[in-house]
């Protein structure tokens, strides 16, 4: 790592996350200008346009890619247009322990007084919450579902190669094109294609300003600097400015520099979902690569200099203030913007070039959270490849996470998108799978699987907001097999998943009506074509997902209901609701039970995995197909973020002897404790699930350092990864642990019952080592990461 | 069909032969080695495992035992193992999961529709089976040729796991069906052998030369045993002293092997031997501690390389 990316990344990590009051301040200015005047497209873009013409600019010293989302690193916008936060809000994000965002007194005070008048009843939350039935509303408090789009803008968007090729200039060209074709005599909706057109236009405008304005900054600062190679690079940086964005990058560094004021544009002109992603970026960037290095103007290290200039600028970038429950199910920093090296490309060819090799260095010595940084594995990827990004997970901070690129591209295929559409797709945010470029998926929120079988065991009745929002479908007493039970908890999760799409449609519509994004909508395919926009289904394909959640906890709440209670008869469906109630406090003997004698997912163990594919074939069969108002379809999703620890907060105990308020199972991963075959054996139970039928799924495995340890060791972790993948799995990674959750372990050792470690010649279950051996490897561990 | 006690199925084995393997441990040792760490595996018939630590002394299973092998005392169950005929029935009533059974019946028909069940992960490993122990060569010749060959048949590769102590007509009935044998070489010395697992090594030698003269496929496998500062005389330097290596060296000169494992002794099985109920060591003298420590990395390294110096080092792993 050079000097300068040293600098830049402790600056990126040494600083503390703060609230910029000025995108507030300069789009409030805009909306109290224009607003009623100009068409909704137009008002956006114009405030986009007023926001670039006038926010602040910001150089660090030494770096080689500029512009930041607020005025400093870390500084994050906020965005009342579509949540306008309270005082009280922004002094509990003051305050809080973590996921803090500092803010002062006089911005409190600045905020009371000039933004919240203006926004408090306009914000799209209010106008959503108040759209909203009473149903909904119930079912959101208890924690069924929860609602993306309540703080954050519809996202989930992944760039393609159109920037590389094209400037704004001559997108603004394209558009204008679009407008003089518009038919007004047969298409009744010419005028309002009119309008969002115009909107992308001057959302062009305020790009190719910021472009000016950068150049111009560099300028001047190389005017008066007397450090000749500092100088050499704010000349660079004017240059680069002066053709990026309004004109297509010549070379490598105007590439990485155009998506970064695109990635600005986005993040700024909304706060959407996942920020936004440069996707397949080996692919896009490589035919500048190659240039360049044939002309003899860049080498290796330039360029990953250059790649790491722009990893600091993902990670200078927070994701957007969230509070409430929208905190509590993606409680990170992290804005997942997640970056696709490797896979195919669009002729079908293995897509692995020397920037991908590049890119998976640059992850390597930055280890930054930010971008989220993946690789696409496919049949025709090079061992060498794979084993570079192995050898990186095994290292233990979660990255690079594996994805399969044929997994991807079925999925996609079976969505109805094109081949070629497909191959050029990848995954973003966790691990959703998206036609990038040419998609708008959306993820409306995540569903509380298990929860629904719990209120079906109240008979519809909510011990969390204690009130009855169920149907009332009879008492544990009235279900007499299993098959009556869980015919009831189908009805009760098609219950929900009404309310939940019935919200979803209003608030799509919302999106659509009043928070457009022109600036988005120019480089979503086809939205200029169509004159329609991304948040109006202007894209060529138009998803929304539902993201399951708590498989794990559901399979075996059901296992241990079909085993206990119908099959063996150990106890009635009453007794053991009633220990639910009662947190199993009193039924240690039937807690012992459940725990010890149930066929658990994650074993293998066919038992529990028919329970695992029934239950995820109800609900994936119940979501999928069904129509959005954006003209597209909604499909599934199995992944959480951090959504499971919420969903297991609203909970009582489960049926399968997880206690109160415990966090739910995480991804597809088995239960916390349920597995105890090991990692095949989870790999095995979860790719009993039909991955091709979802829109992405997650599988984290934990292992300590020593089980990867050497040539052997990585072999088999990659050779893990083929297997998955061969069995059609979507997504996996890979934690290695380390000293704090072995001591975890050995002071809770139930809840980590599926944790390996490596002895000595062998390796074992933790769980089943003495103390003093326990002792031994938890030193142990801590020596392997120095 | 045939069928034998296993005592353990470990999937994502990754430490005993090549790739991703499923080890079956079958009980049954006819050794003693004094560093054991699967002292479950010794006795050919099940075993009741109980430790004392997990005990919330409900006792549940004072009210189960058919044998009155358990009472409670102070609030913990205490075992008297002497009497204790490992039905199990104790077992699942164990609010603390403090006891467990070594050993289930399992036809071959089970065991390998175990296995197969990580065939992906073999093939894309280069892994397999293994079988280990006990003694895996402890199962007779019928039970054997009926696994080894029903594993090959449904296309896994076998490795036999083995001290090497048994009669040749054992090995004759796994030879064509394995893939690897695993042999475990613990000191060429026959005095020291005696002393550390109860038995000549004569026969483990004759088994290793007959191997290597038919072109097996073996990967040699020696725990690095360390003395402790009270140990014997018998262990003076345990099995890595000068003398020692170049003994182990010597007998495997002639010997046509793949690579050597040096697999450093550790004391986890000493926990286990206190659930079993055992008192002293597997051989019965030595009450107390044992004689050995885990080697120091140092110790490792100097045999390493000398076993490389005399094989080539891409010959020797740890």
């Amino acid at each position: 790592m050079t000097n300068r990316i040293k600098k830049l990344r402790e600056t990126s990590l040494g600083t503390t996350p703060t609230i910029s009051m000025e995108r507030a301040r300069l789009f409030t200015e805009a909306y109290k200008k224009w607003s009623g005047t100009v068409s909704v497209p137009e008002m956006r873009a114009l405030a986009l346009r007023h926001f670039m013409e006038n926010r602040s600019l910001y150089i660090e010293e030494g770096e080689l890619i500029v512009g930041e989302k607020g005025e400093y690193p870390q500084s994050a916008p906020t965005f009342p247009e579509l949540c306008c936060h309270t005082v009280e809000d922004l002094e509990i994000m003051n305050d809080r322990e973590v996921i803090f965002f500092k803010n002062t007194k006089v911005q409190r005070e600045w905020h009371r007084d000039n933004i919240i008048p203006y926004w408090e009843n306009r914000s799209i939350r209010k106008r959503i919450l108040g759209a909203m039935s009473p149903e909904w509303k119930d079912a959101y408090a208890a924690g069924i579902f929860t609602e993306f789009m309540e703080q954050r803008g519809p996202g989930h968007t992944v760039c393609s190669d159109k920037i590389y090729c094209k400037g704004f200039s001559d997108y603004k060209r394209d558009i204008e094109e679009a407008i003089l074709k518009l038919d007004y005599q047969n298409d009744p909706l010419a005028y309002r294609r009119r309008e969002e057109l115009s909107g992308m236009s001057i959302a062009c405008d305020a790009i190719i300003t910021l472009g000016h304005r950068y150049s111009e900054l560099a300028l001047q600062l190389a005017d008066t600097e007397e450090d000749e190679d500092k100088k050499a690079d704010l000349l660079k940086i004017a240059e680069n400015c002066s053709v990026v964005p309004e004109f297509a990058p010549k070379t490598f560094h105007q590439a990485l520099q155009m998506y970064w004021f695109v990635h600005l544009a986005v993040t700024t002109e909304i706060n959407p979902w996942d920020s936004y992603s440069p996707g397949r970026l080996d692919q896009h960037v490589y035919p500048f690569y190659k240039h360049d290095v044939e002309a003899g103007i860049l080498d290796s290290e330039g360029a990953l200099e250059l790649l790491e200039c722009l990893w600091v600028k993902f990670n200078n970038q927070p994701a957007p203030p969230k509070v409430g429950v929208t905190l509590k199910e993606s409680g990170t920093y992290t804005d997942f913007a997640n970056i696709n090296t490797g896979g195919i490309t669009p002729d079908g060819e293995d897509g692995v070039n020397d920037v991908s090799y590049l890119i998976l260095d640059c992850m390597d010595e930055m280890k930054l959270l930010q971008p989220s940084s993946n690789v696409q594995i496919s049949k025709k990827t090079p061992n060498k490849f794979l084993m570079r990004a192995v050898e990186i997970a095994s290292k233990g901070w979660g990255q690079p996470a594996f994805y399969n690129t044929e997994a991807i591209i079925q999925e996609l295929l079976s969505a109805g998108k094109s081949l070629e559409d497909a191959r050029k797709g990848g995954t973003s945010g966790c691990v959703e799978t998206g036609a990038f470029g040419n998609e708008a998926y959306i993820l409306t929120g995540y569903f509380n699987i298990p929860k629904i079988l719990e209120l079906t065991l109240y008979n519809g009745y909510d011990h969390y907001t204690g009130k009855t929002i169920g149907l009332q479908l009879g008492n544990a007493e009235d279900f007499g097999s299993y098959d009556e039970l869980y015919s009831a908890f189908c009805k009760q999760m098609e219950y929900f998943l009404d309310i939940k799409i019935n919200g979803s449609a209003v608030i799509e519509r919302i999106y659509a009506d009043y928070m457009p994004v022109p600036f988005l909508s120019i480089i979503t395919n086809d939205c200029i074509s169509s004159g329609t926009d991304y948040n109006a289904g202007g894209a060529r394909y138009n998803t929304s997902y539902i993201q399951g959640v708590g498989i794990g906890t559901i399979t075996d709440s059901l296992s241990s209901i079909k085993r206990h209670v119908y099959e063996n008869g150990d106890f009635t469906l009453r007794e053991l609701v009633d220990a639910m109630a009662a947190n199993f406090e009193g039924y240690g003997a039937m807690l012992h039970q459940i725990r010890t004698d149930t066929p658990f997912y994650g074993n293998d163990d066919d038992d529990a995995d028919d329970i695992m594919k029934e239950v995820f074939g109800f609900y994936q069969k119940s979501v999928t197909g069904r129509p959005n108002v954006r003209g597209g379809q909604y499909r599934v999703n199995m992944l959480p973020t951090t959504c499971h620890v919420y969903f297991g907060e609203v909970m009582t105990a489960s049926p399968n002897g997880r206690l109160a308020a415990k966090p739910v199972s995480e991804g597809i991963s088995p239960d916390k404790g349920a597995d105890t075959h090991g990692p095949t054996a989870v790999i095995r139970s979860c790719a009993k699930m039909d991955h091709l039928r979802t829109g992405g799924t997650l599988l984290n495995q934990k292992f300590t350092p020593a089980v990867l340890a050497g040539e052997d060791g990585k072999r088999n972790l990659a050779a893990l990864i083929r297997a998955y993948f061969a069995m059609d799995g979507h997504h996996i990674q890979f934690n290695v642990i380390d000293k704090k959750t072995l001591i975890a372990a050995q002071n809770h050792p139930e809840e980590y019952r599926d944790l390996i470690v490596r002895v000595a010649g062998y390796s074992d279950h933790f769980r089943n080592l003495s103390k003093a051996l326990q002792d031994e490897i938890i030193e142990r561990t801590e020596q392997s990461f120095t | 069909m045939q069928s034998a006690y296993v005592f353990n199925i470990q999937r994502f084995s990754v430490h005993d032969g090549d790739g991703i393997r499923t080890t079956v441990f079958f009980k049954g040792c006819p050794l003693r080695c004094l560093w054991c760490h699967n002292p479950e595996g010794l006795s050919a018939s099940p075993s009741l495992l109980y430790s004392a630590e997990k005990c919330v002394g409900c006792g549940a299973c004072e009210a189960i035992c058919p044998a009155g092998a358990v009472k409670i005392e102070d609030g913990i169950a205490k075992e008297d193992f002497s009497l204790c005929t490992s039905c199990g029935k104790c077992v699942p009533p164990c609010i603390g999961s403090a006891r467990s059974i070594a050993g289930v019946r399992m036809t071959t028909d089970e065991i390998v529709r175990k296995c197969v069940a990580d065939r992906m992960f073999y093939e894309e490993s280069g892994g397999g089976v293994t079988l280990s122990g006990g003694e895996i060569l402890m199962q007779s010749a019928e039970f054997l040729s009926e696994l080894t060959y029903k594993l090959y048949d449904a296309g896994l590769s076998v490795n036999i796991d083995t001290s090497g102590f048994a009669s040749w007509e054992k090995f004759e009935a796994v030879l064509p069906y394995t893939d690897t044998f695993l042999y475990d070489i613990k000191s060429a010395d026959s005095t020291k052998h005696k002393a550390f697992t109860g038995v000549s090594p004569e026969i483990i030698f004759e088994n290793l030369r007959r191997l290597s003269s038919i072109g097996a496929k073996i990967y040699i496998r020696i725990p690095v045993i360390a003395p402790s500062g009270d140990a014997g005389e018998e262990f003076e330097g345990a099995n890595f002293t000068e003398d020692d290596l170049s003994g182990i060296i010597a007998l495997l000169s002639d010997i046509r092997f793949q690579k050597i494992f040096l697999l450093p002794y550790h004391n986890t099985g000493v926990y286990k031997t206190k659930s079993l109920g055992m008192t002293g060591n597997y051989l019965g003298n030595f009450p107390g501690n044992l004689p050995f420590v885990p080697p120091t990395a140092e110790r490792i390294t100097e045999m390493k390389d000398a076993l490389s110096f005399a094989f080539g080092r891409d010959r020797v792993v740890y």
